[in-house]
């Protein structure tokens, strides 16, 4: 197991050494002069060369990269230019909040999609076989910025059900102190009831809008895979020795249907924390994703840098968890590996 | 159908179980509401000191409440009743008195003032800060240089409570100058303290916190996302400000600011679309204010350099043939003054911004154009900055379907607001649609920056004319040693130059919008146009 996690941690190292150049190459490939953009509205010529000066950005692009990837050995990401901040310490504050609410959307999105998936395969042709096309299909087909809007429309504006959208925690209350990251636990850890119901509260409506965009993928998974398991020999030779139909589809069935499964559900994680840029907008989440794309509208490369390395690493373990997992779940996969 | 109930049973059922706490429990929690002003806009600031590099203008308002300067300016009545500030009148901020001689003028400090850490503010305080902004370059000092204000030697330190400031020359815009936002005053042993070699003036330091004396100081700063200022309670510089605590919460959304606006969670948000702000000023549940932008004019502006915009013919045919009227009506909902169709027989004012004689006639566009030998037409490309695509967009089709009808195509360019100021600078965009506006609110001053020869950043369109740098210079002049006729002859002469000439076609003269519940009351407009927390009383 362990040489195992070793081998593909090495395998990891090429492909990121070349997000690290690929990042770096395109970002100062993005029209848009930093420079020009930082010296303000009033800036005269020379200001902007005093500007560009100071980022350093008159040196020739081999050194300007050679001291990045020096400043990334020690660990620092650099400086974002639009919020004045460290990137280092902006990613370390901002990724718990996108990935609380990614893996809570996820964690709907499995226990309303894997049921349905299910009961669509047991029962192909009914009703619920058709509700599962048919919520799946739309709820993918809406974009989720418009089923945020929706959503914050009906439950915040004209039933007033929800909080404000107005972040992580209503803004008189103040955030607990910091342990995993994640208000949820931390809120808890510090004994605040109040945080606590204030937190939940306020990612009800982005983690429903994260998690109706992502059942499509989940259910139909399921519903495929379960039929094909559901259509093979052992499950016949099952219900013919006359197994309950329960332990025929849990046990037997749905173990087998789960790699699939398991595998768009890391496509589907990734995948939403692409689509969270656009839940955190709607919301006002301070997330990752909305500060990358802010700073890509400002040509801000420290922060781009230090995003995609970031998501970079993350699909990295992600892939390593996936795969142990798979180990986990079915043995042949471990004599493989 | 079915989807649409499943989902609302599912979202119904898991937002009914949770969410129907208030939002407020403790009655402590609803006195901190009754005291706090809860502010939502787009953007937040990159950086709490304007000396900083590259600070934007959300950073500028917390500047503005944090910081004082010597003077600022008194109040009075603007358009709607609502308090303007006043250009001509001054009033002490951190200075007790002000005495102006021939070449220079004498601050006497105010002597209970104090920093928010609870030292004394001192004449050598003063003299820190405006060397400082004179000195680290950038946007500081190139507006201390708009009045004059260059040279670290002009800043002398008569006695611990006395600051004079010596004049280079002559510039009636040297006094204005200091009550702006840059000149503030910073605590400068403290900044010292936490300045270092490479960072002499400590700039690294007061980006993260304020250090000032000023009616507010900060207490949580998350970049992005939140801004927290609590009441300076030993402020002198006025009147203590009614509201104790301020919330500014950046929210991306629009339509999410409107709806925060509606329900009475937010108290106050700006930046939101022209649409939105002439519903709200329809359904009267809010408070909505709009005021024209002082001294500022959004226009399309035409490359003087190049054909066929070299040519004065067609830059008058393109002023006959843009649609006013439907900018005003369709883009901006009204919310706007009219920069265009002044009656023929209207003199020329000494004021600025004033329309011009110009409204569509596409006959006359036309005829103009075939005099210059373009009768067929040509093509070009029309730009613009998306990071204000909200009113630029509709604005240059809106141009694009009108100058078709002379036979004029143009392609709509979008530049990304990144790549503007430098596609700005570049001088070449051949017609494209910006604003422009300027802190001091003299026509001298508007002029010297658009339109003269020296061909600053903001002469966009390259104009170099003689006649109208004499006018200029002569206004400059005239307004330093006070001659009201030559300035007014002067003032009278470029603008109808520049209306004669037309580089740029003024369309109108903005409008600041904000929106505020209505138990908000003392909003105050600044030349800055971000809002004054100190004013505010929410009652």
């Amino acid at each position: 197991m362990l040489t195992m996690i070793g081998k593909r941690l090495m395998f990891a190292i090429p492909s990121l050494i070349g997000v690290v150049i690929v990042t770096f190459l395109l970002t100062r490939a993005l029209p848009g002069d930093p420079a020009a953009y930082f010296a303000g509205p009033a800036a005269t010529k020379e200001a902007v060369e005093q500007i560009r000066k100071k980022l350093g950005l008159d040196k020739p692009l081999i050194e300007q990269f050679f001291r990045y990837t020096n400043d990334l050995a020690h660990g620092d990401f650099g400086n974002s230019l639009t919020t004045g901040q460290p990137v280092a310490a902006e990613i370390r504050n901002r990724l718990p909040a996108s990935a609380e609410l990614t893996l809570l959307g996820l964690f709907v999105s499995i226990v309303i999609a894997i049921p349905l998936g299910v009961l669509a395969a047991t029962r192909p042709g009914s009703w619920i076989d058709h509700l599962c096309r048919i919520t799946t299909t739309a709820g993918v087909s809406l974009p989720v910025f418009f089923t945020g809007l929706v959503l914050v429309y009906i439950f915040y504006f004209r039933l007033g059900w929800s909080p404000a959208p107005l972040g992580r925690l209503d803004v008189f209350y103040s955030a607990p102190p910091t342990v995993t990251g994640f208000y949820l636990i931390d809120t808890l850890i510090a004994r605040d009831f109040e945080a606590f119901r204030s937190a939940l509260s306020q990612l009800i409506l982005p983690a429903t809008t994260l998690a109706i965009f992502s059942l499509a993928p989940i259910a139909r998974m399921t519903r495929a895979s379960m039929l094909a398991v559901l259509a093979s020999d052992f499950v016949r030779t099952a219900r013919a020795s006359g197994l309950s139909p329960g332990t025929v589809i849990v046990t037997y069935a749905f173990r087998n249907a789960m790699l699939p499964v398991i595998t768009t559900l890391s496509m589907v994680f990734s995948f939403l924390l692409g689509a969270n840029v656009l839940v955190e907008k709607v919301f006002a989440w301070p997330g990752i994703g909305s500060y990358a794309v802010e700073a890509l509208i400002s040509s801000d490369f420290a922060p781009v840098q230090g995003f995609v390395l970031t998501m970079a690493v993350m699909y990295v373990l992600l892939n390593l968890i996936i795969d142990i997992l798979y180990g986990v779940i079915d043995p042949r996969v471990r004599l493989e590996g | 159908m079915k989807r649409r109930d499943f989902l609302k049973s599912v979202t119904g059922v898991a937002a009914g179980a949770l969410v129907p706490a208030p939002a407020i429990f403790s009655p402590a929690r609803a006195d901190a509401r009754s005291e706090t002003l809860l502010i939502v806009s787009e953007g937040g600031p990159n950086n709490l000191d304007i000396h900083g590099v590259g600070t934007n203008v959300p950073g500028y308002e917390v500047s503005w409440n944090c910081y004082d300067r010597l003077i600022t300016h008194e109040m009075k009545s603007g358009p709607g009743g609502v308090p303007y500030y006043d250009r001509d009148k001054f009033r002490g901020e951190l200075a007790d008195d002000m005495k102006i001689d021939d070449m220079s003028v004498t601050f006497k400090l105010k002597k209970n003032a104090k920093f928010h850490d609870g030292t004394p503010v001192a004449a050598k305080d003063v003299k820190w800060s405006l060397d400082r902004a004179v000195s680290v370059g950038g946007f500081p000092t190139f507006q201390m240089s708009a009045g004059s204000l260059t040279k670290p030697e002009q800043f002398v330190v008569v006695d611990d409570n006395t600051l004079r400031v010596d004049f280079v020359k002559k510039d009636r815009l040297t006094i204005p100058d200091l009550a702006v936002i840059v000149p503030c005053i910073v605590n400068s042993e403290l900044v010292k303290k936490n300045a270092s070699e490479k960072d002499p003036w400590g700039l690294e330091y007061t980006k993260q916190q304020t250090a000032g004396s000023g009616a507010y100081k900060l207490s949580k700063w998350t970049a992005g996302t939140e801004v927290i200022m609590e009441r300076n309670d030993a402020w002198v510089g006025g009147p203590l400000p009614k509201i104790k605590r301020v919330i500014w919460r950046m929210v991306p959304q629009a339509g999410n600011r409107r709806a925060l606006l509606e329900r009475g969670d937010a108290d106050i948000s700006y930046e939101l679309p022209f649409k939105d702000f002439q519903e709200m000023k329809a359904n009267g549940k809010l408070n909505v204010v709009s005021l024209p932008f002082s001294n500022g004019i959004q226009y399309i502006g035409m490359n003087v350099t190049k054909p066929p915009f070299d040519n004065p013919k067609v830059r008058q045919a393109i002023a006959y043939a843009l649609p006013y009227q439907k900018i005003m009506d369709v883009v901006l909902f009204g919310l706007a003054n009219p920069m265009f169709g002044a009656p023929a027989d209207k003199v020329i004012e000494v004021a600025w911004p004033q329309p011009t004689k110009y409204s569509t006639d596409m006959a006359k566009a036309k005829a103009l154009l075939a005099e210059a030998g373009y009768a067929s037409g040509f093509d070009t490309t029309i730009s613009f900055d998306l990071n204000f695509a909200g009113v630029n967009e509709p604005l240059c089709v809106l141009v694009q379907e009108s100058l078709a009808q002379i036979g004029i195509k143009a392609t709509i360019n979008k530049i990304p607001g990144a790549n503007w100021r430098t596609e700005l600078n570049k001088k070449e965009m051949p017609l494209y649609t910006n604003v422009f506006s300027g802190w001091l609110d003299y026509p001298e001053y508007f002029f010297y920056w658009c339109y003269h020869g020296n061909n600053s950043v903001f002469n966009t369109m390259s104009y170099k004319s003689p006649e109208m740098d004499k006018l200029i210079d002569g206004a400059r002049n005239a307004a330093s040693t006070g001659d009201k006729a030559a300035y007014d002859s002067d003032v009278k002469g470029f603008v109808d130059l520049a209306y004669k000439d037309i580089p740029r076609i003024p369309l109108y003269q903005p409008f600041v919008n904000v929106a505020m519940q209505k138990n908000i009351s003392g909003y105050q407009y600044w030349f800055h146009r971000r809002l004054d927390y100190r004013a505010l009383v929410k009652a």
